[in-house]
């Protein structure tokens, strides 16, 4: 009984995080349009993009492998994997035993790169130029997005995301330096990944400045709808791990209905307020250039591995 | 000293190193002189901890003339002084950025290296006053104008203070005031050589300044 | 009371030729300001001889041979360089561009650099003594500075920018001493030196030998130690040769003596071993660093320049190597290093203005033109490179001895650095007082001060010749301050 139950808490957050993921992308862009002083499109828009994706014909170009065309599958499946590990309301999933962060950096490390290979299947030039730059953007974010957790690690001496939750939530509130270190850092590696400004314009129409955007050109109706949605569904896992790492209050130990309940509208409003907070960033901050970039995913990993050295030198 | 001030104690040292490797990375003269403000701050938020925790009236005098001097004074006169010079441009690093920053992290390992050998209870905010310091002496030579050399011994003094004003008692007043005034005259003759430089070279760039030698 | 009157008679008189400055009568002011602070020197040293070590008002300040030495050292220097400075700034407004109004800086700024040097060796705060020390060079950089021309302005800011640094380091230095210490008491104030000393033994000798290394570092920058020199040559090829004397016969010394407290403490803490081994190989670098060096040059100031890079490593390596007998030679050479350059730059800074241009190659033959220059300058010359019968020679030969009898593998480097040494000045002054060359007459020989030289040289001459006993006692009382050691 107990174990059906935890099943289908699982499925009911795995659900819930891949339906809520566009309602966060329309939100983000919202806020942004209310800070330009324009209406926007409005919440639901990126459902209506998805819809009318699924119902395009998809075209593929006659020298597409089996590679290009299972890649958005495989890249939305990796993404859904994912939101079964991430603790969202119950700190204790069944398959959380299966994967630790470093799994999870695996997780994400295979959705890349069937992307990139995909890019560069089809043989155009801004496919390759596109699986290139992202190539270089992830490669050096991996160092920095390893020591967040490595930090959080050594922290709660464990690196299952399960045990770090709880450990976390166990401590009263403290000043910690080194987290607020692994904090920023870990919000840089963000938006190198997500393909944000700094490092990427998500909206950008021309192709010498894409850089994720250019890895996707070839794709078209259903494979496009689904790496759109795994897009999504990145940036609310990214969000669902920050929440989870720094600020886990309101997530529950114990399998109550009615703390189960009340944790859902603590993490939509935490996402709301992260959404808000990253579209008033990114309305504050301009792209960098390209060559900048390595400079920007060096900072987070010196900052990162400031904030491990803090914690074992420093905290005790 | 209560567990809160501690932890605040520990948080503005962290802060401390993290905005002398910002000015480190920065390479926008005047965003460099806020870093530098905002260094002055963080040091009286330190100084306003102790002053609380020990309540002893001579840290609050520190804390006021910590708060006039470096976070309003010292920052506006610079302020002044390069609008006057033109001077608001970018300084070129020596060596790209990404190797200045893993340089300036080996730094910081050796500081807690040779802090954690003291064996004392106060190596937190030793180890992390000790790197900064390094980390403000490293500034002095990874850059090109002479502006950015003054802005480092200035973020050098700050870290010094900062391990003074950590340690239980801080130095005596009349010392502090000594520092502070030393501080301010050196400032001033800095403004007049600046003035003097930019008279006879048309440039603040170091390069200029490399022409004596033996030939 | 004296020590009052060597602190207010050199900031009165600052103040007062602040407003005086730009008459012809501030210069003698200058004069019988300094002549006062002598006096009352000697007073002091009188009033030791009595009662041995003085601790006065509330604990701030601090007496005993070490400092009563070089109060008397440096009140006299500044007595002779301001009787040298009448004359030769005359002569200076007369060919370079010396302003009335920059005169009035510089008499009060002279003044201003005295109280700050003393200060520093009258106090027992060592918090004051760096801020002290921040102040003197604050004033040198301003007086190297006079002059507006671009070479001075590179010289006076890598000076700023280099000792600025190292005094940081010192700081530093300073406050790890405070925050060892304070661990151990709870009421005094641990930056007295007296306090420190005392509690020496106690405090851990890991964290204060960092310590001093960094306070060897930070004060070793502004007394000329090798990897830091280098803005040594370059602020003393760039100032006016009345400045000189102050840096290199006061300021060197204070930066060793800020060395040398530290090292007290330090000596209390642990062995001797660690503090003695960084002063013999800062000491050593110096020697050989600054004689190879000395065979580039092609201006006189420098010259004399790393001459005083090469002496300093001297005193350095005569403080490490920490016997009775090298401790009194290096007390000696501190003394006699002092006046001899004094003279030097004296002869060197004249020798400059009547031939018009300050490369060796240009000057030649001051033996016929000006007689009591030219031998002046060959004099002080040879006394530098330690001929008899000056002091240096004196001094010199009982650190080799010391060196030969504790550590003879050292002795050779040195050795051969001062040969390189004597053989590069020799030559250098042979060729600017002897030779044939045409020059424009520019100052009669009656306009030149040549008093101030030969006081100095004699005082070399006579100290090499006899030591008197009152010298020799004196130091006996420093070096058993330094203590714990056998009599060899």
């Amino acid at each position: 009984m107990n174990l059906l139950f935890s099943i289908g808490i699982q499925c009911v957050q795995s659900i819930l995080l891949i339906a809520i993921a566009p309602l966060l992308i329309g939100w983000i862009a919202q806020n942004h349009a209310w800070l330009s002083n324009k209406t926007g499109a409005g919440l639901a828009q990126p459902y209506r993009n998805l819809h009318k994706l699924f119902l395009k014909e998809t075209v593929l170009a006659k020298n597409a492998s089996v590679l290009f065309r299972s890649a958005p599958y495989i890249y939305f499946a990796a993404m859904c994997s994912i939101t079964l590990i991430i603790p969202v309301f119950w700190s204790h999933l069944v398959f959380s035993d299966i994967a630790d962060v470093v799994a999870l950096l695996g997780l994400f490390a295979l959705a890349r790169i069937f992307l990139a290979l995909a890019a560069m299947d089809v043989g155009t030039a801004f496919g390759s130029m596109g699986a290139r730059r992202g190539m270089l953007i992830s490669f050096l974010a991996e160092p920095a997005f390893l020591m967040v957790f490595f930090n959080l690690a050594l922290m709660n001496h464990s690196t299952s995301l399960t045990q770090i939750v709880t450990t976390l939530l166990a401590h009263p509130f403290a000043i910690n330096p080194s987290l607020a270190f692994a904090a920023i850092a870990f919000f840089m590696v963000l938006l190198a990944e997500n393909a944000r400004i700094p490092v990427d314009n998500p909206t950008t129409h021309l192709e010498l400045t894409m850089i994720h955007e250019a890895m996707v050109l070839e794709y078209s109706g259903r494979h496009l709808a689904l790496i759109e949605w795994g897009n999504h569904l990145k940036l609310l896992n990214y969000f669902a791990i920050a929440i989870d790492l720094f600020c886990p209050w309101g997530i529950t130990n114990t399998p109550q209905m009615t703390a189960l309940i009340s944790a859902i509208p603590i993490f939509i409003f935490k996402l709301l307020v992260l959404g808000s907070s990253l579209s008033l960033f990114e309305a504050l901050t301009a792209k960098v250039r390209l060559f900048r970039a390595p400079e920007f995913l060096t900072s987070a990993f010196i900052l990162a591995i400031l904030g491990v050295l803090i914690q074992l030198l420093v905290m005790g | 000293m209560d567990s809160v001030i501690q932890q605040l104690i520990h948080f503005f040292s962290a802060l401390m190193l993290l905005l002398n490797f910002s000015m480190l990375a920065q390479r926008r003269v005047l965003a460099l002189i806020r870093l530098l403000a905002l260094q002055g701050l963080v040091l009286s938020m330190n100084i306003g901890c102790i002053a609380y925790a020990s309540s002893l009236p001579e840290f609050y005098i520190s804390l006021i003339l910590t708060l006039v001097l470096k976070v309003w004074l010292i920052p506006f006169i610079l302020h002044r002084l390069l609008i006057k010079l033109g001077m608001q441009g970018k300084i070129e690093l020596i060596i790209n950025l990404p190797s200045i920053l893993l340089i300036g992290l080996a730094l910081v390992i050796f500081a807690f290296a040779l802090s954690a050998s003291f064996a004392q209870n106060r190596t937190n905010h030793l180890a992390l006053a000790l790197a900064s310091v390094l980390i403000s002496s490293f500034m002095l030579i990874i850059k090109r104008k002479a502006i950015s050399q003054v802005i480092s011994i200035l973020a050098l003094e700050n870290s010094l203070f900062f391990v003074v004003s950590s340690s239980t008692y801080g130095m005596s007043l009349v010392v502090e005031l000594g520092i502070a005034f030393d501080v301010l005259i050196g400032l001033f003759i800095f403004g007049i050589f600046f003035l003097r430089i930019r008279e006879n070279f048309e440039s603040l760039d170091v390069k200029h300044l490399e022409q004596l030698r033996e030939e | 009371m004296f020590i009052a009157c060597l602190l207010f008679i050199p900031l009165l008189s600052a103040i007062f030729l602040a407003f005086l400055g730009t008459r012809p009568v501030a210069a003698k002011a200058n004069v019988i300001a300094s002549a006062l602070s002598f006096m009352s020197a000697l007073g002091l040293a009188a009033q030791m001889k009595r009662q041995k070590i003085a601790l006065l008002g509330h604990d701030w300040f601090y007496v005993d041979y070490l400092s009563v030495f070089l109060i008397i050292i440096t009140t006299f220097i500044g007595f002779t360089t301001a009787i040298f400075s009448v004359r030769y700034l005359i002569n200076e407004q007369k060919t370079r561009k010396l302003t009335r109004k920059k005169l009035r800086f510089y008499y009060s700024l002279y003044q201003f650099f005295f109280f700050a040097a003393l200060l520093i060796l009258v106090t027992n705060n060592l918090g004051v003594l760096w801020v002290a020390m921040e102040c003197a060079t604050l004033i040198t950089v301003l007086l190297v500075g006079l002059y507006h021309i671009p070479q001075s302005l590179e010289a006076a800011w890598k000076y700023l920018i280099l000792c600025g640094f190292g005094l940081a380091q010192a700081l530093l230095g300073t406050i790890l001493f405070y925050v060892a210490a304070e661990t151990l008491s709870s009421s005094h104030n641990m930056l007295l030196w007296t306090e420190l000393r005392a509690a020496s033994t106690h405090l851990s000798p890991h964290m204060i030998n960092i310590a001093f290394v960094f306070i060897v570092v930070g004060y070793g920058t502004k007394a000329g130690f090798v990897p830091l020199h280098n803005w040594l040559p370059d602020v003393y090829g760039e100032s006016i040769a009345s400045v000189l004397p102050l840096l290199s016969g006061v300021l060197l010394n204070l930066a060793f003596y800020a060395i040398l407290r530290f090292k007290l403490i330090v000596d209390g803490a642990t062995t001797h071993e660690f503090s003695n081994h960084l002063l013999q190989g800062f000491g050593l670098l110096n020697i050989i660093i600054a004689a190879f060096f000395l065979l580039r040059q092609r201006e006189i100031k420098r010259l004399f320049a790393y001459s005083s890079i090469e002496h300093i490593g001297l005193i350095s390596f005569a403080f490490g190597l920490d016997s009775s007998l090298a401790l009194f030679a290096g007390l000696l050479h501190m003394m006699s290093h002092s006046l001899v350059k004094s003279a030097a730059f004296f002869s060197a800074g004249q020798a400059i203005q009547v031939r018009g241009s300050l490369f060796l190659d240009n000057i030649k033959g001051l033996s016929r033109d000006y007689p009591a220059l030219g031998w002046g300058l060959l004099l002080s010359g040879f006394s530098l490179i330690g001929l008899p019968p000056s002091a240096m020679f004196t001094s010199e030969f009982l650190i080799i001895f010391s060196a030969i009898k504790e550590h003879p593998g050292l002795a050779i480097p040195f050795i051969i650095g001062l040969s390189i040494a004597f053989a590069a000045i020799l030559f250098r002054v042979q060729n600017m007082v002897f030779g044939e060359k045409d020059y424009p007459l520019t100052l009669r020989a009656t306009q030149l001060s040549l008093f101030p030289i030969y006081i100095h040289l004699a005082l070399i001459i006579g100290l090499g010749l006899m030591i008197p006993i009152v010298f020799v006692q004196w130091n006996e009382q420093i070096i058993q301050l330094m203590g714990n050691f056998l009599w060899r």
